[in-house]
């Protein structure tokens, strides 16, 4: 563990011929995501070629561009469809879904209660910046209440969705929540998550200062970045907090572990039992 | 040992590919990285460097490399950009894109 695998293997993962750096704002933390992913998978072991990564619309989409992976950036929200269908047709790929708070929670938040519900095995990664970034700063499902945006500028009413409790309820296999600043638990978290079969989901929460920020007193990134390190606290830590003292703690860490068969392997274990009979049949 | 590394590690940063966010310079323990003039991050006290890989692991833009003096450099400069040497096989090519 003495040589831990930086930007030098992140490099050999990048599509050089795009144009560098990303569109993404300076601070912005899709790009640690991005890295992190990109440092699971080689930690993994797995080839180039054997891994999927699907992109919904947003500044999230963006990141599916510059990675020397099998790409796909597909319709607003659709992101995990279009992934069903590829781990239903090729079961031995790595399938990575790259969603927005925006994509996966508000246009396709059928889509990622129904793929939790069937456990397909993909891997779905949220990019929850609290807001609509990349169309100028609307507020999102995942704004949270009495932040300030662009469509409300005297603060949310509603209430934010907790992606996880929602994944936790339409039965995924595994889910956690890590944060842009804790990048070495963020990035064990994908790791297990990859490596999991059914469906998993992993909440990645990232500041975005240019449009979130901005309107709600974090002056630059580094601050949202500070905001990170206090908020957030170990879901282990969390539940020994007594209730009056939980009120703004981010908890992270891994959720939900179970055991559920996934449905591509369900549905190929039937296909292969309802042609054993066919084979023999023809006496 | 991290700390036993510390005098014994260099520091790279591309300057094309930084945007300045100042994350970097603001959570480096050693204080080795400083903004200058155009706003970009630089390596002011290198020989400080404890390598605990922070700046590397959070730089958003992939533009800083930490790596210890004596390791053979896999992704050199050009022009202010990162240019891995040519060492993964280029193999399925024009496929994706």
């Amino acid at each position: 563990m003495s040589k831990f695998a930086g930007n030098e293997i992140i490099h050999q993962y990048l599509r050089h011929n795009k144009k560098f750096p990303h569109v993404l704002c300076a601070g912005c933390g899709h790009g640690i995501v991005l890295g992190t992913l990109i440092r699971s998978i080689h930690s993994l072991g797995i080839p180039k070629d054997d891994v999927v990564v699907v992109a919904g619309i947003g500044c999230s989409g963006r990141l599916a561009v510059y990675v020397d992976f099998n790409t796909i950036h597909t319709t607003h929200g659709r992101a995990l469809s279009f992934a069903t269908g590829i781990k239903m047709a090729n079961p031995r790929l790595n399938v990575i879904c790259l969603m927005g708070d925006g994509d996966a929670l508000s246009i396709g938040g059928n889509h990622l209660i129904h793929a939790a519900r069937r456990n397909i095995g993909v891997t779905a990664l949220v990019l929850n910046n609290n807001i609509y970034g990349m169309t100028g700063g609307q507020s999102s499902p995942a704004t949270p209440e009495g932040a300030t945006t662009m469509t409300n500028p005297y603060g949310q009413l509603d209430k934010s969705f907790d992606t996880v409790e929602l994944a936790r309820g339409a039965g995924a296999n595994f889910v956690a929540r890590g944060t842009v600043f804790h990048v070495n638990r963020l990035e064990k978290i994908m790791v297990q998550a990859i490596e999991r079969p059914g469906f998993s989901l992993v909440e990645a929460i990232t500041p975005c200062h240019t449009q979130f920020g901005r309107k709600n007193k974090y002056k630059s990134p580094v601050d949202m970045y500070n905001w990170l390190k206090k908020t957030a606290i170990t879901v282990e830590r969390y539940n020994e907090l007594p209730e009056n003292k939980r009120e703004g703690r981010l908890p992270i860490g891994v959720f939900v572990e179970r055991d559920r068969i996934g449905f591509e392997e369900q549905y190929y274990a039937m296909q292969r039992q309802l042609l054993k009979p066919a084979a023999k049949g023809g006496k | 040992m991290a700390r036993k590394s510390k005098g014994n590690n260099s520091v790279t940063i591309y300057p094309d590919w930084c945007k300045g966010c100042g994350i970097c310079v603001e959570f480096c323990p050693q204080k080795v990285l400083g903004l200058n003039d155009q706003g970009k991050a630089t390596v002011v006290r290198e020989a400080n460097c404890i390598r605990c890989g922070f700046c590397e692991l959070h730089c958003p833009d992939f533009a800083i490399v930490v790596k210890n003096k004596e390791e053979p450099v896999e992704v050199e400069m050009e022009n202010g950009t990162p240019k891995p040497k040519a060492k993964a096989k280029p193999k399925a090519k024009g496929k994706g894109a």
